[in-house]
């Protein structure tokens, strides 16, 4: 049974990296409406530089954290403006090809300069532990979870006091509604993809405590965050994070008790009867 | 004078596709093992892009889990005929009627219960997804470490066992595509193509004028299901060896669907240019990175030159070499 509360432990705390993660593609197509097809290639990205980062000059990655975050908002910004801006209005399957080249440009990058080898990142606590009311819960776990919580309590209270944050809400609301009162709607959607962004990286980072990194990762994490943005309700924050959690636990509590390759195959039976009995999502408003 | 015109660009165009089919009908003479294999490789993709393209090209319903029914196709005739000696032809229509099958109970869920658009696309890819690691565990195929057919090598070809040299693959992918094209043809002409198209413009427009938008979509996606398994079964008999892992996964359902929007959605020729363009792209690429030795260069190239395509050309080649050659709008 105790082992039972410690993998439901676990998962609860890797959960919120991913709810982190899912976040990003969350505001991104709440905002925006634009489907993030290179999701899973940015984080990717991110986490070879914390890597980088910590092999040649010793940087833990919770320190290297909000570095690559800010990194992430700019490139974020950057790309929106310079090339998604432009598809905002275009079909489907315009935005799908686009978005996807650019996840295939950014897969091959990293491929090309670290090999296809998996990596990971050395730090001195990564097999401390604490020992809560007889669960254990190990170091890099709980501090993961840790600043994922805090990466989002900002997020939120962005969005909820600062000037800019009201405006993308407004965005996100009715975009003719934020053109006449006068925001700069093509900036804010920079901003919003920035965000994004800034959220991939910070989880990115974060998940190099728990996993290792290879270029192939990139389109497992992007599946793995459209089943918990689906589950939850796209579009939704707290229906991010709920999924985050709901995932978080699934797979832990499969890989125990069925297998480990099968914990996936548990998450998109969740997303299918998500979608069939509750298509908006969990938390989510409407279709 | 219109009319004078519209005649001759279809006199073109006719003639364009006539010398189309002679070129490929001939082009194995001239053609060394490698060219007819890697132009297997263009027929495979043509076909099943424009499978794909009649759902989405012109019922304008995404999937982004086409990979499943190659799969289905393959698996299911594969393993008939590993475990019981069943023709492949025979076992490739048990794939049909699976991958059919699977397709009407696919898109009766999503469209009974709502789920459209992106969301119907997701729900596409969990599927194909649920299925490649379901797949995986599943021993009577062989589980994630595949699944063989015996190979017996023939002094000819014969196309009863579907055994044989690539030139016979050819032939058949080649009779597939143009089948496709045809039958695509026919169905454009018809009812049901209007109707389709009527959906794909404005659904609840469609639903207001008394199309039975269901049935016409769900339709849709059976036939672009049971299309596409065909192919898969040629596929199985074709490489003898079967993954779940590249059957089913998400990198072959984006692959059958790039060429078809990089050649022209809902055009009738784009697939095929797509396929010729995207395969002779991968296998040039193919080559120059194992000459320069360096990883990942040849996804690189690719996805850049996607990018150049989507940014230039957003609509596809095809609509663009069409009016640089002059060709009728309607037919091809």
């Amino acid at each position: 049974m105790l082992t039972f509360v410690n993998i439901v432990v676990a998962g609860l705390l890797t959960g919120c990296v991913y709810g982190l993660m899912a976040l990003g593609l969350s505001v991104i197509f709440g905002v925006i409406r634009i489907i993030n097809f290179a999701h899973g290639a940015m984080m990717v990205v991110a986490m070879y530089f914390v890597l980088v980062a910590n092999q040649k000059f010793g940087l833990d990655p919770l320190v290297a954290m909000p570095l690559i975050a800010a990194a992430l908002f700019l490139a974020g910004y950057a790309l929106q403006r310079g090339v998604i801006n432009r598809y905002i209005a275009r079909p489907e399957h315009e935005q799908f090809l686009l978005l996807l080249a650019v996840s295939i440009i950014l897969t091959s990058s990293t491929l090309i300069a670290f090999g296809p080898d998996a990596r990971s990142v050395h730090v001195d606590y990564a097999y401390d532990s604490y020992e809560i009311g007889g669960v254990l819960v190990d170091k890099v776990r709980a501090l993961a979870a840790l600043g994922a919580i805090s990466g989002v309590a900002a997020l939120w209270a962005f969005f909820r006091f600062t000037r800019t944050g009201k405006s993308i809400r407004a965005c996100a609301d009715n975009h003719v509604g934020a053109e006449v009162v006068g925001l700069n709607v093509k900036q804010l959607y920079a901003m919003t993809f920035g965000i994004g962004a800034t959220c991939v990286g910070a989880s990115g980072a974060l998940l190099l405590l728990l996993v290792d990194v290879q270029p192939y990762i990139a389109d497992d994490y992007t599946l793995l965050a459209f089943i918990i943005v689906i589950i939850g309700g796209l579009g939704s924050m707290p229906g991010a994070l709920l999924g985050g959690l709901l995932v978080g636990v699934s797979e832990a509590v499969s890989g125990f008790v069925i297998m480990p390759s099968l914990k996936s195959m548990f998450s998109f039976g969740l997303l299918i009867i998500v979608l069939l009995v509750r298509p908006q999502g969990l938390l989510g408003r409407h279709v | 004078m219109n009319l004078l015109i519209s005649s001759t660009m279809q006199r073109r165009s006719a003639m364009a596709l006539a010398f189309f089919v002679a070129v490929m009908l001939v082009l194995p003479l001239f053609a060394g093992n490698y060219v007819v294999s890697m132009l297997v490789v263009v027929l495979f993709s043509a076909y099943v892009g424009q499978a794909w393209n009649l759902m989405m090209g012109y019922a304008g319903q995404l999937s982004l889990g086409h990979a499943l029914y190659v799969g289905l196709g393959a698996y299911i005739s594969g393993a008939l005929f590993v475990h019981y000696g069943l023709p492949p032809w025979i076992g490739m229509l048990a794939g049909m009627a699976a991958a059919g099958l699977a397709g009407v109970v696919i898109a009766a869920l999503s469209f009974r219960f709502g789920v459209t658009g992106v969301y119907f696309a997701l729900l596409t890819i969990a599927f194909a997804e649920f299925t490649r690691i379901a797949f995986n565990h599943f021993a009577w195929v062989g589980g994630s470490s595949g699944l063989y057919l015996p190979v017996v090598t023939l002094t000819r070809d014969d196309i009863v066992h579907l055994r044989g040299s690539p030139t016979m693959f050819y032939y058949v992918l080649l009779a597939l595509t143009l089948a496709a094209l045809a039958l695509s043809h026919l169905l454009l002409g018809r009812r049901v193509g209007f109707y389709w198209r009527a959906i794909r413009e404005d659904q609840e427009a469609a639903q207001a004028a008394g199309i039975d938008v269901f049935r016409y979509k769900v339709a849709a996606v059976a036939l672009s299901a049971t299309m596409t398994a065909i192919a898969g079964a040629l596929m199985a008999f074709y490489d003898n060896n079967l993954y779940p892992d590249t059957a089913f996964g998400i990198s072959r359902s984006i692959d059958i669907i790039t060429a078809p929007i990089i050649g022209g959605l809902g055009t009738l020729f784009g697939p095929i240019l797509g396929a010729f363009v995207l395969t002779m792209l991968s296998e040039t690429m193919t080559s120059l990175s194992a000459n320069l030795g360096v990883n990942g260069l040849k996804q690189w190239i690719y996805g850049a030159t996607l990018l150049v395509i989507v940014m230039l050309q957003p609509a596809g080649l095809w609509p663009w070499l069409k009016t640089l050659l002059r060709l009728d709008e309607g037919k091809l």
